[in-house]
This record gives structure tokens, C-alpha cells and sequence, in this order.
């Protein structure tokens, strides 16, 4: 090979880092962003320079570029194509090699990925749409702590999905009686209660007070049933150290699972308290607080299925996935394009529901996604027919609002799951019948009529603001 | 609105459809149905309702492994009962793809017949 020299100055990126004859090996990273380049900039130029920027490449040529085997090293742009329906936008498909990444860190890949590109001038807005991680990468990393089936085997619940509630309010109740609403709940009928992702250690229930009164509750309620039962206690703390320390102490109290928001704690603390968890045989329910800052926006950000992936890379064993039918934001086959990301061992591309690589998770345990948000007894079928039985449902204002209390609340939700269960193994079409088989239910269970009474004129029809994109006209926010 | 009643005294359960009424022959036939349907392996358990809080309970003879017949299953179900009254008795199917259980429902509650 001729040596190269040195030549100071700026040179198009698109010279060494847009590569369309390139084929992708099977232990790249691959990634694909949407991109809006500034007025006058090629399109491949704006990708070759979005390559760059997230691996090898600076803004001028450096004579230490000589010292090393940059093309070896760099992230290469090997495809366009357009974004239907959208004449400025467009995808860029960029592959990084193996190398350019610490094993086992998903801090170090979101560093590289949306770390100084996104402040980078030549684009005028940038998405991380989607990453596919190779297996080799996989690998490296811990994932989820324990995963669906140690869940279901610890806690002895087959066959359908789980039950649980966020205590509200979600501020400003003493330990005693945040207890109280636990135990009402778990004794009802639910399988877990959780902290609200605010709740970590204020002056009005310091978290070692929170934790006593709820393990009591908890424990009360599994002697009464016969049933297993877990509150999500709230780990999230200021400081690593903080978080081991409340780990530990629910630990020594017999709490089965424990809690922590892994954005606003980020991704280094997650990966800590996953390793902890799987070490202690703690499982860890995870909550997305600042996702929607993140996520939301189609021309800026961070597409939630990366973040998806993000996290059973970083390990988790519950995952908030958005509810398609309740107060939150989720489009159906996007949602259930990253569920499917969450639990399942191979996700292979589909663009109908946004996802762009084959994925391959090799033997690594599925995340249980978490269905939470404004949901109510009428939404059971659709639930149960959308999430199937592996995820968890639920109902914070929809167990605690019922008019007799949560205990009711809880037994009614409990008999409304049931009974759809029942009826889709069956064979019954459960979103259709939903009615019907509520209904029928309802005839064993006052608890459950007067649910349904209550919460009968609640919807939740707001237009979604992130849609997948598509050919066909819609609402946009640019 | 109706005015608020009092929530019963918690209730012993045992898990999936104990919050339905108790379990009939026709309704047992179309569970066993759906999960010889989904190759699962069915298999029956039973124990004294004070232990059934633990992860073993007895397993009754070998699971029926490849059993489509939902007569047999209804008999060993049966049978075990029989032979051990006082005793909850459930239903339980193996996913081996899961390596876990698909699904699991007492039949039989103890006190309840």
C-alpha cells in the first residue's frame, strides 16, 4: 500500500466517509438516522459528515491521522434513502466497527452516537432512529437481571399478565399511610404496587421509613392470600452510593424487587444497580422519566426503540412501553415494535412498525414491558390482546378511584383480567367482544360492576404526535 | 354513585382464575384445549392448601408429555383429587421453549368441594 501524506486543511467528508459499495459486516454497529441537512449541503456530504462526527473524524485533517489505520477505524455511510412523505428529511444508514466501542458500555456506544454530532452545524436537526447492535456486542453485555421467566418462576404467576399500581398521591403521604394503600391494594388482588418515580427520600417519607411500612404491607398481604407480592421500592437516589445503600437495606427487609429511573439517573448507575441486582436475586423494574424529552420530537433525538434497547443492553426486568389505549403518548405498531424488542430473542426488520435491522439477541432475557398511564377496566381486553401474557398492567387512578377503595379496585381489575384471559384462550376475539365478556364478569363481581360504571365514559383520543413515518398525510411538528 | 360498601375479609387465592368463580368441567375441557393447542406439556400438582406457598408442590405421577387427549387429562385430574381430598389440585403446562411454565390454574380448591 502507497504511504499517505500529510496535507493540512478541510476536505469534504464525503471523500472518506461516504461508501455506498460498502457491504455492513455481521459484527458492525449498525445505525440509522433522519436527517435534515442545511440548505445547499448534499446529502451524502450531510451523512458522510454524520459518520464522521460519531466516529474518527474531526473538522480539519490532523498529522496524527497518519499514525493510524483511520479506515480501519471509521464509521462509514453506506446507504440514503428517502423518508416517505417528507421531501427534506432523510434516513442515513451509517456502520461503525466493532472496535470503536467498550465492551459492555452502552454509556460509551450513546457517547459516540449522540454525543457532539447532534450540536454539529452542517445538519439542521438529526434523529437516531434506530441502532442494531451485532450479537458479538451483545454479548458483553449483562442485560436484564433476571428476565420474564425467572420473574414468572419467582413469583409463581403463569399464564397471564401481571397486575400492578403506582400509590397515589404521588406526593405528601407519611409512610404509615402510603402502607395502608399498599397493603388495600395487594390484599385486593394485585400482583405489585410502586413508588412513583417522584417518590425517592423528601422530608415527608424519608425512604427508610417508606420501606419498613411497605415490606410490612407486603408481607401482610402475601400471608392473607397465599400469593406473592412485590412494591417497586424506589432505589433512585442522588448518588451511587445512596442507591447501593437503599438497595441493600430493601434487601435485608425481603423486598423481591426494587426500582430506579434510568434516565435521569443515567446509564453508568443503571448498569451498576443491574449488576447488583443480579447478584442479590433482586429484580429491577425500570421507569422512563425525561423519555419524552428525549424521544418525542420526530426530527430531533433519540427514538424510544433505541432507548429500548439501551436499557436491556444496561439491564432492567420491567420497562415502561407506553400503553396504546391510555393517557400517553404510543402509536399501536410502533408500541409494538419495541415490545418486541423488550422480550423477544430475534426482532428481524420491519419497517410497518419501525424497525430497521434484524436484531439479535442471542440467548440474553426479555424485558417485561409495563403498560401504565390512564388506564381503566374497559381497556382489558384491548390489553390483553395487545400485550398478550407477558407484560404488566397498570392501574393507578383506575384501582385507587374506585368508588369503595382500593381493595375493590384492585379485586375488580383482577377479575377483569381473568375473565379475558379465559375467554381469549377460548378462542374468543377478546378486543371485540370485549364488552360481552366484561359484562358476563361483571354478573360475579360487584367489585367489577361498579368499576365499570365508574370509569364508563373515559377515552383517551388524542392524535400521536410521534408517528412512524409514512406516504400518507398527518399531523407533523417540525 | 353507589355508596360504599365494605371490602370483604381477605380471601385465600391461588393464583390465575382464582378471582372467577370455580373452575367447571366445560370450562376446564377449553383451558386444556388451548394449551395442548400451544404444544405445551400438561401436568398435574398437588399439595396441602398451609404449604402451597411454596415453588414444589407434589407432582402427580410424570407430566403427560405430547397428551392431546383432554379425557386423559380430565381423569388424572380427577383421580388425583380423589385420591387426595383436603388437597388444592392444579393444572400446570410445560413450555420447553421457555423452559418455564405457559400456564398454571388450580382446579380443584381445597374447602371449595
Amino acid at each position: 500500500m502507497a504511504a499517505k501524506t500529510y496535507q493540512a486543511g478541510v476536505k469534504d467528508y464525503a471523500k472518506s466517509y461516504w461508501t455506498p459499495d460498502y457491504v455492513p459486516l455481521d459484527s458492525d454497529l449498525l445505525a440509522v438516522f433522519k436527517i435534515v441537512p442545511q440548505a445547499g449541503v448534499p446529502r451524502e456530504e450531510a451523512a458522510a459528515a454524520v459518520a464522521a462526527e460519531s466516529s474518527t473524524g474531526t473538522w480539519t485533517t490532523v498529522w496524527t491521522d497518519l499514525l493510524t489505520d483511520l479506515d480501519y477505524y471509521k464509521g462509514r455511510a453506506y446507504r440514503i434513502e428517502a423518508v416517505p412523505g417528507d421531501a427534506n428529511a432523510f434516513y442515513a444508514f451509517i456502520a461503525y466497527p466493532l472496535d470503536l466501542f467498550e465492551e459492555g458500555s452502552v454509556v460509551n456506544v450513546l457517547t459516540s452516537l449522540v454525543g457532539n454530532v447532534f450540536g454539529f452545524k452542517a445538519v439542521r436537526s438529526l434523529r437516531l432512529e434506530d441502532i442494531r447492535f451485532p450479537l458479538a456486542y451483545v454479548k458483553t453485555c449483562g442485560g436484564p437481571p433476571n428476565g420474564i421467566q425467572m420473574e414468572r418462576d419467582r413469583l409463581n404467576k403463569y399464564g397471564r399478565p401481571l397486575l400492578g399500581c403506582t400509590i397515589k398521591p404521588k406526593l405528601g403521604l407519611s409512610a404509615k399511610n402510603y402502607g395502608r394503600a399498599v397493603y388495600e391494594c395487594l390484599r385486593g388482588g394485585l400482583d405489585f404496587t410502586k413508588d412513583d418515580e417522584n417518590i425517592n427520600s423528601q422530608p415527608f417519607m424519608r425512604w427508610q421509613h417508606r420501606f419498613e411500612f411497605v415490606m410490612e404491607a407486603v408481607q401482610k398481604a402475601e400471608a392473607e392470600t397465599g400469593e406473592r407480592k412485590g412494591h417497586y421500592l424506589n432505589v433512585t437516589a442522588p448518588t451511587p452510593e445512596e442507591m447501593y445503600k437503599r438497595a441493600a437495606f430493601a434487601k435485608s427487609l425481603g423486598a423481591p424487587i426494587i426500582m430506579h429511573d434510568f434516565l435521569t439517573a443515567g446509564f453508568t448507575a443503571n448498569t451498576g444497580l443491574a449488576n447488583w441486582c443480579r447478584e442479590n436475586g433482586m429484580l429491577l423494574h425500570i421507569h422512563r422519566a425525561m423519555h419524552a424529552v428525549l424521544d418525542r420530537n420526530p426530527y430531533h433525538g433519540i427514538h424510544f426503540r433505541v432507548l429500548t434497547k439501551c436499557l436491556r443492553l444496561s439491564g432492567g426486568d420491567h420497562l415502561h412501553s407506553g400503553t396504546v389505549v391510555g393517557k400517553l403518548e404510543g402509536d399501536r405498531e410502533a408500541t409494538i415494535g419495541w415490545v418486541d424488542l423488550m422480550r423477544e430473542s430475534f426482532v428481524p426488520e420491519n419497517r410497518a412498525r419501525g424497525i430497521f435491522f434484524d436484531q439479535d439477541w442471542g440467548p440474553m432475557p426479555g424485558v417485561m414491558p409495563v403498560a401504565s398511564g390512564g388506564i381503566h377496566v374497559w381497556h382489558m381486553p384491548a390489553l390483553t390482546a395487545i400485550f398478550g401474557d407477558d407484560a404488566c398492567f397498570q392501574f393507578g387512578g383506575g384501582t385507587l378511584g374506585h368508588p369503595w377503595g382500593n381493595a375493590a379496585g384492585a379485586h375488580a381489575n383482577r377479575v377483569a383480567l381473568e375473565a379475558c384471559v379465559e375467554a381469549r384462550n377460548q378462542g374468543r376475539p377478546v378486543e371485540r367482544e370485549g364488552r360481552e365478556i366484561l359484562t358476563e364478569a361483571a354478573t360475579h363481581s360487584p367489585e367489577l360492576r361498579v368499576a365499570m360504571e365508574t370509569w364508563k365514559e373515559i377515552k383517551f383520543e388524542f392524535d400521536t404526535v410521534d408517528k412512524l413515518d409514512s406516504a400518507s398525510p398527518q399531523l407533523r411538528v417540525a | 354513585m353507589s355508596e360504599a360498601l365494605a371490602y370483604k375479609a381477605t380471601e385465600r387465592r391461588n393464583e390465575t382464575f382464582s378471582y372467577l368463580p370455580p373452575m367447571t368441567p366445560e370450562r376446564i375441557r377449553k383451558q386444556i384445549a388451548y394449551l395442548i393447542n400451544q404444544g405445551w406439556n400438561p401436568a398435574v400438582e398437588y399439595t396441602e392448601p398451609e404449604k402451597s406457598f411454596s415453588s414444589f408442590w407434589y407432582l402427580w405421577k410424570l407430566p403427560f408429555f405430547g397428551e392431546t387427549s383432554i379425557d386423559r387429562i380430565l381423569s388424572e385430574l380427577e383421580t388425583c383429587h380423589r385420591t387426595n381430598p383436603g388437597m388444592h389440585v392444579r393444572l400446570i403446562a410445560y413450555d420447553n421453549f421457555s423452559q418455564s411454565q405457559g400456564t398454571a390454574f388450580v382446579v380443584y380448591r381445597a374447602g371449595a368441594r
